[in-house]
């Protein structure tokens, strides 16, 4: 009988990524509710020494294929070597990050092992021993809760949504043959682009400014950038501004771009259109500034400023000055 | 080049969507059916390959008898054909029953590159292309803003965190369509006249010899969680108004 919550540990160039504890704080949460073990799988090159971290948030064993092979990740070697380990341990769960390279592995778990998940979950618990996963459908306009009837229950979680909390267990390390070689990597990564803003990332900002079609041009965006540097916080823009062209695709939030959930979001001249809101209102918290008392950003705000934000954003980079 | 694009129909990103009382699904009355954004630019990928090496395109969708609309604009846009499986058992079915449909319908026809949109905005799931990709035992590139073909093999670039990935595969494989890739083309009023003569094939489940049980399954929808009310900034003053803002989110929301 399928046993014990697992995680797909997720790291970068050696390091772990902050949504790998998350995983492993919400494996342990659901492993302790069934009285079961915390197992992570973790893939890379000289990456052995990161168990112990893992441990750390709660992992009891930590199966680590460490091999030239996953220094880079590929579908194709990851998703072989996941499917085997867990063919071999047979988990009842199965968690991976909602990233960009966790959905891309775990979708392809899912046709390899046959079964079902629940995409980029929000929360997770336990119904007569079975996973319950909630996830945003319809971009947020509702939500569903998922069961999986396949083994292993598979479910993606949202970065930034599950806190990541302290747990000692052993991390012992467990070695297993991933029986992957380069030859069986079809498609490959030629090259690797750094992004050379230095710049955090949208999906794992903590706190983001974001710009929408209230700024009037992309010559105004120099308000918000302040801002954010101030706040040390990520530049985000609507729909609205990205298809006029003032704002890189990359920085679009919501139902055509990205879904993020900071600690902090500040809407800057954003409407707040149902398919922005779709993207961020899973956000801990909504700053909003907007000179129409009635837009319906103001719906989803813990804090609103009914004014012009040309007025308000540099007072309040003034403010965050003081204090930052 | 056999080409072949995945389509879904969708309520269209505008729509309303309310929850049945008994949260089992979503109330259809009234709600605009569009082809899923992602898609068209799996479609507008696959007619511009197309013009670029020749070949054809086929179309194929797994959804109820309203879904042959959708096919049908992907023929006026300018694909050959399509495959229409229609089977109330693979209504709203889960990501691996329909990949795998799909799957079953593609494996009886030639294809040297399957193009799918990396996401269905009305599940949100995500899941489709890759467990495609599984099925056929052939390689994937996930949401990919930019793909070039030629010599019998595609790059794809994918955005993943603060960095870009340059992709390279062997044919045939699955690409899956993020926002960015191209601009898809209206179709043309010809091209709507002419789509309406274009084949399309209907099959069930049982004609494709495939198992509809599900993998994963919907328990109850519920409409979002409310968010408690918020505090508008009153006063006349926007450097004030600032402050105050600043000095709660430090010591009430705790967040700066």
């Amino acid at each position: 009988m399928s046993k014990g919550v697992w995680i797909v540990a997720e790291q970068r160039d050696g390091a772990l990524r902050k949504v790998s504890f998350e995983l492993a704080s919400a494996a342990r949460k659901l492993a302790d509710e069934l009285g079961d073990e915390v197992g992570a799988v973790l893939l890379g090159a000289g990456v052995e020494g990161l168990a112990p971290e893992l441990g750390k948030y709660g992992v009891d064993k930590v199966y680590v294929a460490d091999d030239a092979v996953f220094a880079q990740y590929t579908t194709d070697a990851y998703a072989a070597a996941v499917a085997k380990v867990v063919k071999e341990n047979d988990p009842a769960i199965l968690l991976l990050a909602a990233s960009v390279l966790g959905k891309d592995l775990s979708s392809r778990l899912v046709g390899k092992l046959a079964t079902g998940m629940a995409s980029d979950c929000v929360e997770l618990k336990i119904e007569g021993g079975k996973l319950i996963a909630k996830r945003p459908m319809y971009a947020g306009k509702t939500f569903g809760e998922v069961s999986v009837s396949g083994s292993p229950q598979m479910a993606q979680l949202r970065p930034n949504v599950f806190p990541a909390n302290e747990n000692a267990k052993a991390g012992e390390v467990v070695k297993f043959d991933a029986g992957v070689s380069a030859a069986d990597i079809k498609a490959k990564v030629a090259e690797v682009q750094q992004d050379t803003s230095g710049k955090v990332d949208l999906t794992e900002a903590e706190i983001i400014v974001s710009g929408g079609r209230g700024m009037k041009g992309p010559e105004n965006y120099n308000i918000i950038e302040e801002l954010a540097d101030v706040l040390g916080a990520t530049v985000g823009a609507s729909r609205a501004a990205v298809d006029a062209g003032w704002r890189p695709q990359s920085d679009q939030v919501g139902q055509t771009g990205k879904v993020v959930s900071p600690n902090l979001y500040i809407a800057c001249g954003i409407s707040g259109a149902i398919q922005h809101l779709a993207g961020m209102s899973s956000s801990k918290y909504i700053v909003a500034v907007n000179k129409d008392p009635d837009a319906p950003i103001f719906a989803k705000a813990d804090y609103g400023i009914v004014d012009d934000l040309f007025k308000i954003v540099p007072e309040l980079t003034t403010a965050a000055k003081k204090i930052m | 080049m056999n080409i072949v694009a995945c389509v879904k129909q969708v309520p269209d990103t505008e729509a309303l969507i309310k929850v049945k009382p008994d949260g089992s699904g979503i109330e259809e009355g009234g709600i605009k059916w569009v082809m899923n954004p992602y898609d068209e630019f799996g479609v507008e990928e696959a007619l511009k390959l197309k013009e670029k090496l020749g070949g054809e395109v086929t179309v194929v969708s797994v959804g109820p008898a309203r879904t042959m609309e959708t096919i049908r604009t992907a023929l006026a846009m300018g694909a050959e054909k399509g495959i229409h499986i229609d089977d109330p058992a693979l209504y709203n079915a889960d990501a691996y029953t329909t990949a795998n449909a799909l799957a079953a319908a593609i494996k009886e026809i030639p294809y040297d590159i399957i193009f799918c949109g990396q996401r269905a905005i009305d599940g949100d799931m995500g899941q489709v292309g890759s467990i495609l990709a599984e099925l056929l035992d052939i390689p994937q590139c996930t949401i990919v803003t930019k793909l070039d073909v030629g010599d019998g093999k595609a790059t794809a670039v994918k955005p993943i965190e603060g960095a870009q990935l340059v992709l390279e595969t062997s044919l045939p494989c699955v690409i899956t369509a993020q926002k960015g890739l191209n601009e898809p083309r209206y179709a043309s009023l010809p091209g709507i006249m002419k789509a309406k003569k274009k084949p399309v094939d209907v099959k069930n489940a049982a004609a494709l010899g495939i198992s509809v049980e599900p993998k994963a399954k919907i328990e109850k929808m519920t409409p979002p969680p409310a968010r408690p009310p918020g505090k508008i900034i009153e006063g006349e003053d926007p450097a004030a108004k600032a402050a105050e803002v600043i000095r709660l989110l430090r010591e009430e929301a705790k967040v700066i």
